[in-house]
């Protein structure tokens, strides 16, 4: 599926600091039982969101009408675990389209990349500082820009630059996914296929 | 350059079709498995594109996250559930791919089948949609979880694209203590190194430890390298490895095997062949372990007590919120906790070898009368075993009943799940709130551990009741 084209993101952001945030969390896995990709939104954070007779917690961000964009800012080490595509589909359906963190697990950062979510890799420091921004004004305006790989602190001027490599920054950019590119080499892998050593 | 190759290198470089300049790596896939739950949109993604699948037998699908546990024989009566297994039935049938569905013989965890029937070999790209298919690393595979666009990838170019991983070994030198199991050596080390200690290498096992492991306790250190936030882990295949892969339905034969032999006897690290990052461990320093927290890597040694918060290095807050979720606090003892639960099973531990050291304790003493044990074994095969070696004959005299294969309460998908705020003591991977039913509390744990809770209603060292055995 390709997906919306992403060049420069200004946007409040919702501000998540906590460390290990684990894709079971992000979305439980008894709400992995669709065939279709759809409404994984309304199930982004369940039980952190809900208590277990599905009336909203009142202390999690997303219920706080204070915080809302479509950036979210993760503690460390975010989207450990599971390498269910469908923690990234809920993060994208629920309206980010950016996750900004100090450090990603693997999967995830890959499963979000080739979905259209940007993941932004930031310093512990400058991710420090974003939360201490939002924190203060929770209508701080974040600034992505992916053709220069920087995010800024709008407010501030505080910019720090991030990286990705060329390749999947010009399928973001364009929308265009690696199951494109891959289909344009198809005579490509079938004739290695018959070099394999086995 | 040097042109010494780590065994990661000589399998992940034999399987690149090309190198896109600033970007990833197109890797050939040779064996892709395929479950209910991550495949789905892929099969819907390829009827989009109007694409099919290139290489059908190298795709092999089983039904394991969803399925019930008892009745199997009866229709699934969660409607959602029946809705993906079907859904994989018919996939499957309409690309021609191999299914071994619900009721199947074959049926089973994936990566407990994928090694069973001879899939998994070594040298192979392994990949599924599943980030414990670093299980098959054992085998000296390069095995990695990937998500649904990739699943897609696979099915219609038999490829994914991925930067390659920086190179990690892992060496734990002398001979394990009494007690201590695979599960116990992983769980130390992801405990020394954090959930997010490996992330972005590739680890190999390597030293005494895993020489003198079996297959099965190669298969549970393997699968559990995601948990140090590794894509795989992978051990040198040698005679062990040769002689279990032998004779399986789909190992080569003849002189297929011959020549798979002879490179497969290649496949070991160079002498001098350099890492990013090599670590080692003292075998002796590891005992049974526990987890006492909501991630992999808060665990420690069953005989310890909780970590206090002042002694970490930042990340206080988590830590704390992790205790408050688990009702634990710190410096309280693990050792006579009450549990409720307690399963054995998933990829992890659910073959025959951790079945039999279940009953070895279990073996002439009763389960706790409150509490409640699941035990799943993680195929059909390992099903049967269980009966033809005259362990379920032990564990129904000690009050226990097995169940069907399945991932179970792994992850909760199907009707096991573990009600909140019980706590059980688990063989399963992880431990993150609400994984085993929401609000349910899980302490990852051996088999063994599993069975002397089982049998005391309490975390218990199962040295102490190993002794009367010994």
């Amino acid at each position: 599926m390709a997906y919306d084209k992403f060049e420069i993101l200004n946007s409040t952001a919702v501000p998540l600091p906590i460390e290990n945030v684990d894709t079971d969390q992000i979305i439980p896995a008894r709400f992995l039982k669709a065939t279709e990709r759809k409404g994984f939104g309304d199930n982004l954070f369940r039980d952190w969101r809900y208590n277990g007779d599905d009336t909203p917690k009142s202390d999690f961000v997303l219920n706080n009408p204070t915080y809302s964009g479509k950036i979210l800012v993760g503690g460390k080490n975010f989207g450990s675990g599971s390498s269910r595509e469908h923690a990234a589909w809920a993060v994208y359906d629920y309206g980010f389209r950016c996750v900004i963190s100090s450090f990603f697990a693997d999967i995830f950062k890959g499963n979000c990349l080739n979905i259209g979510v940007l993941p932004v890799q930031v310093s512990p420091e400058f991710s420090a500082k974003i939360f201490a921004e939002i924190e203060a004004d929770p209508k701080t305006e974040i600034s992505v820009n992916l053709p220069e790989q920087t995010v800024t602190i709008v407010k501030t001027g505080e910019k720090e630059s991030f990286e990705i490599n060329g390749y999947k920054k010009q399928n973001m950019l364009n929308g265009f996914d690696d199951i494109d590119y891959l289909n344009n080499i198809k005579s490509d892998i079938t004739e290695f296929a018959k070099e394999l050593p086995l | 350059m040097s042109t010494k190759k780590t065994l990661f290198d000589k399998v992940w470089d034999s399987h690149v079709v090309k190198h896109v300049e600033d970007g990833p790596d197109v890797l050939f896939i040779d064996r892709h498995l395929v479950h209910e739950v991550t495949s789905p949109v892929a099969f819907l993604g390829i009827k989009n594109r109007k694409s099919g699948v290139l290489f059908p037998n190298k795709t092999f699908a089983t039904a394991d996250h969803n399925t019930p546990t008892i009745n199997q024989h009866l229709p699934v009566t969660d409607p959602l559930s029946a809705n993906q297994l079907k859904a994989l039935e018919e996939n499957a049938k309409e690309h021609g791919i191999s299914h071994w569905g619900l009721g199947h013989e074959k049926n089973g965890i994936v990566h407990v089948v994928g090694p069973e029937y001879g899939i998994t070999q070594p040298g192979a790209t392994i990949v599924c949609g599943d980030s414990h298919t670093s299980t098959h690393g054992a085998f000296g595979a390069i095995a990695f979880g990937i998500g649904t666009s990739e699943v897609e990838m696979v099915l219609s170019t038999q490829c994914i694209m991925q930067p390659k991983p920086k190179k990690m070994r892992i060496n734990i030198e002398g001979d394990l203590n009494f007690g201590v199991t695979p599960k116990d050596v992983a769980l130390y080390i992801i405990s020394k190194l954090t959930t997010s200690g490996a992330t972005g290498y590739f680890v190999e096992y390597a030293g005494d430890v895993f020489e003198n492991m079996t297959m099965e306790g190669r298969m549970t250190v393997c699968n559990l390298s995601i948990e140090m936030g590794a894509r795989g882990g992978m051990i040198a295949p040698d005679e062990k490895t040769f002689e279990y892969v032998k004779g399986r339905e789909f190992t080569p034969t003849g002189a297929a095997w011959d020549k798979a032999m002879a490179y497969w006897k290649t496949l070991k690290t160079d002498e001098g062949a350099t890492f990013d990052k090599e670590l080692t461990f003292s075998a002796a320093d590891i005992e049974p372990m526990i987890t006492y927290g909501t991630n992999p890597g808060m665990g420690m040694g069953i005989s310890k007590s909780i970590p206090n918060a002042e002694d970490l290095e930042g990340g206080v807050a988590t830590y704390k919120k992790s205790l408050g979720y688990m009702d634990f606090n710190e410096g309280e003892d693990m050792i006579g906790k009450p549990i409720d639960f307690v399963f054995i099973g998933s990829c992890t531990n659910g073959r025959i070898e951790d079945f039999r050291a279940f009953t070895s304790i279990v073996k002439g003493r009763k389960k706790a009368d409150h509490v409640t044990a699941w035990l799943v074994p993680g195929s059909h095969k390992v099903e049967a075993a269980i009966k033809e070696e005259g362990l379920l004959d032990i564990l129904t005299e000690a009050g226990f009943e097995l169940r069907e294969p399945g991932c179970s309460a792994c992850l909760a998908m199907n009707d096991d799940k573990v009600p909140a705020g019980k706590l059980a003591v688990s063989t399963s991977n992880r431990n993150f709130e609400g994984r085993q039913g929401p609000g349910s509390r899980t302490l990852l744990a051996s088999p063994l551990v599993a069975a002397a809770a089982a049998v005391t209603g309490k975390v218990t060292d199962p040295r102490e009741l190993m002794k009367e055995l010994a």
